[in-house]
């Protein structure tokens, strides 16, 4: 579903990512760990379209698509979804009139009718009981005042109400209590399907122990250099990334 | 020696009398008192009335045009302007000779077919019954005993209001727009709502038969008298064409006791093209009198028109316990400029006012806004709230605030807020990985920025103003 191939990126000059390979298939879930300032949020954001990182080298295929030359709104209409590391404040915009608009733009982008407002409302009342908020947050404007845990829940009602094919999520967990942390995985296991492929970005092993990865990466000096299972979550948990980095000056 | 000519054709014309309309269509260009004694006869007004307008010109002549508003345009030469020119007859046969440009902006405004042949010029046919509507439309008023009509005719009619109420709120020595004004205004509205009467209806210039063609020098007053009330409509959001660039109208409104006064205005006027060629300037003196005790005076604008706007809806809050409020979204895109604001004067005790404006540059666009509140020494316990926020598009455009705070009172509660920011790349990313286009995530947040203004607007002027912010800011961004 979505193929990385040498990706090189740069960002004002500065090399982040200095060969990417990664090959994720539908319903598969890929891990990636790493220090801070290894450029994690760099690839998602690169995969998502933002526009202020270059690309020298590599490409990237989503459903066989190239996706480089696409505009962000194109890659989100075509099911990929990006769970912000930290989502922005829209004051003034209400929550649900602005995620009306993202499910009417999409919807629209695949020749579907767009959903009137008591469709859409009955529609997220649903969703909203899967991530535990309250009806109250989506007559509220966009992530204006939310807290931190209440942020990342919004972010995960805008993936179950959006139903992307690929989800990025970036650091979904930090910052999470005890149970918003179990509502927020239970949230993602209950979207995943044969179909639904993620990417998730964390540096705890905890919210692992909720749902099971197919894979775990580590990226270090602009390369995942080390993947493996479960096994490897808990082994980075354990003794942190100083014995990756052992391995690799010994290998050179 | 032109203006002899207008005068000897004028004294010809006028022994067949009015009713059988003048030949002489347009006055040649030139200002000077016989310029205005032509228009003065050829309207038939009191000599009360033209004794007034001599004043304002004379006055005129001492005055200089004033340059303190954050605005640039070349000189204007007054003596190239034309001081008079008959109501137009319709001129289009159909809609295919229209601008095409102008045509699809009213399609994405939604203005149904009817009405846009009706703006842009179009002999309407006896289909559209907007005659029989404005008909119904003046029964009822005539009933509840509301005086809704052009200023002419109120000039004829009701000559006793027009001459208690024209100019005591904005004398003829105001200013120089207002005061070439009372010395050239060729037509626009005059109402009156008589003691303890609700206006059955909200009064738009749009159903007023013959508002098409009310000139640049457009003159409204508005009367509420005790314990009234009237919602009043100005300008539609179609993009009003006009050859003449310049216009300078004037708003007197008038709340005695009680009354209160909701004066709404959507300007749309045309803002020159993307070159900044072209293009109405838009000098408007707009002042109300809350005269009453607990009167109440609440200006809203949506201003998204004109190449320069020069625009201070003001209050005079005299009565006691008197109320005064300002809404005002402006837009500037392109090289539109704009310098507006509001004043509030407090007089009487207990007075409150609120000011709330929504500043949005983009493009090349620079927008000023400039307030006053004064409390003088007679307004004990006053108040007022005021909120100026801008929002910048782009990196080319301006925004600047001058609140002038003048208190005498030291019982005066006051609050200023300001804010400017960006639409930031943050924000439009955010909208675009949720699958939003750029162009749809600016008018969301615009419109989110608007929304605290666009509530006091009457429901479908509110839609509209919604859609026409959308079709104002197309390309702003990308
Ligand atoms: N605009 C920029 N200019 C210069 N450096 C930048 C810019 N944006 C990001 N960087 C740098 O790129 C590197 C990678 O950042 P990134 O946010 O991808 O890290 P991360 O792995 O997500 O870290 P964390 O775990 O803390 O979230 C960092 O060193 C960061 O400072
Ligand atoms: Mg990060």
């Amino acid at each position: 579903m979505l193929s990385i191939q040498n990706l090189h990126v740069q960002v004002e000059e500065k090399e982040i990512l200095k060969g990417i390979n990664l090959e994720v298939k539908p319903g598969e879930l890929h891990v990636i760990m790493g220090r801070n300032g290894t450029g994690k949020s760099t690839l998602a954001n690169v995969l998502a379209g933002r526009d202020k990182y270059t690309v020298p080298q590599g490409n990237i295929t989503f459903n066989n698509e190239s996706l480089l030359d696409k505009t962000p709104e194109d890659r989100a209409c075509s099911g990929l979804f990006l769970s912000f590391q930290y989502p922005v404040a829209i004051p003034g915009v209400n929550n649900m009139y602005f995620l009306k608009a993202a499910v009417n733009a999409i919807r629209k982008s695949r020749g579907q009718d767009e959903m009137d407002a008591i469709d859409f409302l009955a529609m997220v009342r649903e969703k909203l009981k899967e991530v535990a908020l309250d009806e109250s947050f989506i007559h509220r404007p966009v992530n204006d005042g939310f807290s931190g845990g209440e942020k990342k829940r919004n972010e995960i009602l805008q993936m179950i109400t959006l139903e992307p094919q690929l989800s990025i999520l970036d650091e979904t967990d930090s910052g999470l209590d005890i149970d918003a942390l179990k509502i927020v995985a239970q949230g993602v296991n209950d979207y995943r399907s044969p179909e639904r492929s993620f990417i998730l970005i964390t540096h705890y092993q905890r919210i692992l122990n909720y749902m099971q990865p197919d894979f775990v990466h580590v990226l270090m000096n602009g390369k995942l250099v080390k993947s493996g299972t479960m096994e490897l979550a808990n082994e980075l948990e354990e003794k942190g990334y100083s014995w990756i980095e052992k391995e690799l000056t010994a290998a050179d | 020696m032109e203006n002899e000519i207008i005068k000897k054709s004028i004294a010809e014309e006028y022994k067949y009398g009015f009713e059988t309309k003048v030949a002489q269509d347009t006055f040649p260009p030139g200002l000077d008192e016989g310029v205005i004694r032509a228009l003065s006869d050829i309207k038939g007004e009191p000599e009360w009335l033209l004794e007034w307008r001599l004043k304002a010109y004379h006055h005129w002549l001492n005055m200089k045009e004033p340059t303190w508003a954050k605005v640039h345009y070349p000189p204007i030469d007054y003596q190239s302007i034309s001081y008079y020119s008959a109501p137009k007859k319709k001129t289009l046969n159909s809609l295919d000779e229209v601008d095409p440009e102008i045509l699809d902006t009213y399609n994405k405004l939604g203005i149904p077919l009817d009405e846009q042949k009706m703006l842009a010029g179009v002999a309407v046919d006896a289909v559209f019954d907007s005659v029989s509507v404005a008909t119904t439309f003046k029964d009822t008023l005539k009933k509840a005993g509301v005086i809704f009509c052009s200023f002419s005719e109120a000039v004829k009619d009701h000559p006793e209001l027009v001459q208690k109420y024209l100019g005591s709120v904005v004398p003829y020595t105001d200013n120089f727009y207002a005061t070439l004004n009372s010395a050239v205004f060729s037509d626009g509205s005059f109402v009156y709502i008589p003691k303890g009467v609700r206006c059955p209806m909200e009064l738009s210039t749009y159903f007023r038969i013959n508002a098409a063609n009310t000139g640049q020098f457009e003159r409204t007053l508005i009367v509420a008298d005790e314990g009234s009330h009237v919602s009043y409509l100005e300008g539609c959001t179609a993009p009003m064409r006009d050859e003449n660039q310049l216009h300078a109208a004037v708003v007197e409104l008038v709340a005695l006791g009680n009354a209160e006064i909701k004066y709404s205005t959507v300007q749309n006027w045309y803002p020159g093209d993307k070159e900044g060629k072209g293009g109405i300037y838009n000098f408007v003196t707009k002042r109300g009198a809350c005269r009453g005790d607990k009167s109440k005076i609440s200006w809203t604008q949506v201003e998204t028109g004109s190449a320069i706007t020069w625009k201070y809806p003001s209050c005079i809050l005299q009565g006691n316990d008197s109320v005064g409020e300002f809404y005002s979204v402006a837009l500037t895109n392109n090289f539109q400029q704009a310098d507006t604001g509001t004043k509030m004067i407090h007089l009487g005790k207990n007075t409150k006012s609120t000011i709330i404006s929504k500043g949005i540059s983009a493009g090349k666009g620079q927008q000023t806004y400039r307030g006053e509140v004064k409390i003088m020494k007679s307004a004990e316990n006053s108040r007022n709230f005021s909120q100026c926020d801008s929002i910048l598009i782009g990196d080319e455009c301006g925004a600047h605030t001058f609140p002038y705070i003048d208190v005498r009172n030291s019982t005066a509660q006051m609050e200023h807020e300001a804010t400017t920011s960006n639409i930031g790349e943050d924000q439009l990313f955010y909208c675009n990985q949720r699958g939003i286009s750029t162009e749809d995530a600016v008018s969301l947040i615009v419109n989110g920025f608007c929304k605290e203004v666009f509530k006091e607007l009457p429901m479908e002027f509110a839609v509209e103003a919604q859609k026409l912010m959308e079709v104002s800011l197309e390309g702003a961004v990308g």
